[in-house]
């Protein structure tokens, strides 16, 4: 089953939308809470840099019997540094986005943690792909 | 304890009137950075923050959270007030500063 969701950039009324979606959809399938819990906060982190970091993006959610595989697809600034980008602090986020509490340089690391695998290409000028894997068995 | 009874021994008052309150609370969490609330809290937490806007609704609801407590008198946005109550989380203020609100929160739970 493949769902498809836009993001865009800037736009924090609608940020975590296509996380609150794909919940339903994994309770609806009676993933286990644990799984969901995992899903949803690197799924939420990815969506959320999309909105914080890129001008826009698409993001893909490919559920089958193992697993999910999220797929989250950026125009934007890229990331000229991945692990520095993954160092727990690192932040480029704007004035702006952190006195709305964003910007802490936790949500890759977030990611990494909940992820059973996980990928970032990107190249600078042009965007980003993130590409996170849950699998349903433990 | 009981959200309701917490609401009332911490003398909070509630901007999601519709939004029920009898529900188990078992912890709190206490930050104003969204991922680390995404990263770190639990289940069933009782949030406390500064922070107004409306992805603290999307956090709490996502991440199953029990309430929100908005601290030092802070009043959330409008469409904050909405999404809450469309997502059954309630939201609650005080006009104590977070240390004095997480320590009566700590003290009524421990
Ligand atoms: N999609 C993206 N496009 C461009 N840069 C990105 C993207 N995702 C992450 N980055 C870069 O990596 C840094 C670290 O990202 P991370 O998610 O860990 O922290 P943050 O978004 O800055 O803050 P937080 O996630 O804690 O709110 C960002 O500040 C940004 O420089
Ligand atoms: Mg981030």
């Amino acid at each position: 089953m493949l769902t498809e969701y836009n993001v865009e950039g800037g736009d924090f009324t609608r940020a975590g939308y296509a996380s609150s979606q794909i919940k339903k959809t994994l309770k609806n399938l009676n993933i286990s809470p644990e799984i969901i819990k995992r899903v949803v906060v690197a799924l939420y982190e990815a969506e959320v840099n999309i909105v914080a970091h890129a001008f826009k993006g698409v993001i893909s959610a490919d559920i089958s019997n193992s697993g999910i595989k999220l797929v989250l697809e950026d125009e934007g600034p890229g990331i000229p540094d991945i692990d520095m980008a993954m160092t727990k602090g690192y932040s480029t986020a704007s004035s702006r986005v952190r006195e709305m509490g964003f910007g802490a340089g936790m949500g890759l690391p977030n990611i990494k943690d909940n992820a059973d695998r996980f990928n970032i290409v990107s190249r600078v000028g042009e965007g980003t792909r993130v590409t996170i894997e849950i699998d349903f068995a433990g | 304890m009981l959200l309701k009874e917490i609401a009332e021994k911490l003398s909070l008052k509630t901007f999601t009137p519709q939004v029920e309150m009898a529900k188990d609370v078992k912890g709190g969490y206490t930050s104003d950075l969204l991922s680390d609330v995404m990263g770190a809290s639990k289940e069933g937490d009782l949030w406390i923050t500064l922070q107004t806007h409306k992805n603290i609704v999307a956090v709490a609801s996502l991440r199953e959270l029990s309430a929100i407590i908005l601290v030092k008198g802070f009043e959330p946005d409008r469409d904050t007030v909405e999404a809450a109550t469309a997502e059954n989380i309630p939201l609650l203020g005080t006009d104590l500063q977070t240390f004095e609100i997480s320590g009566r929160l700590y003290n009524l739970l421990k």
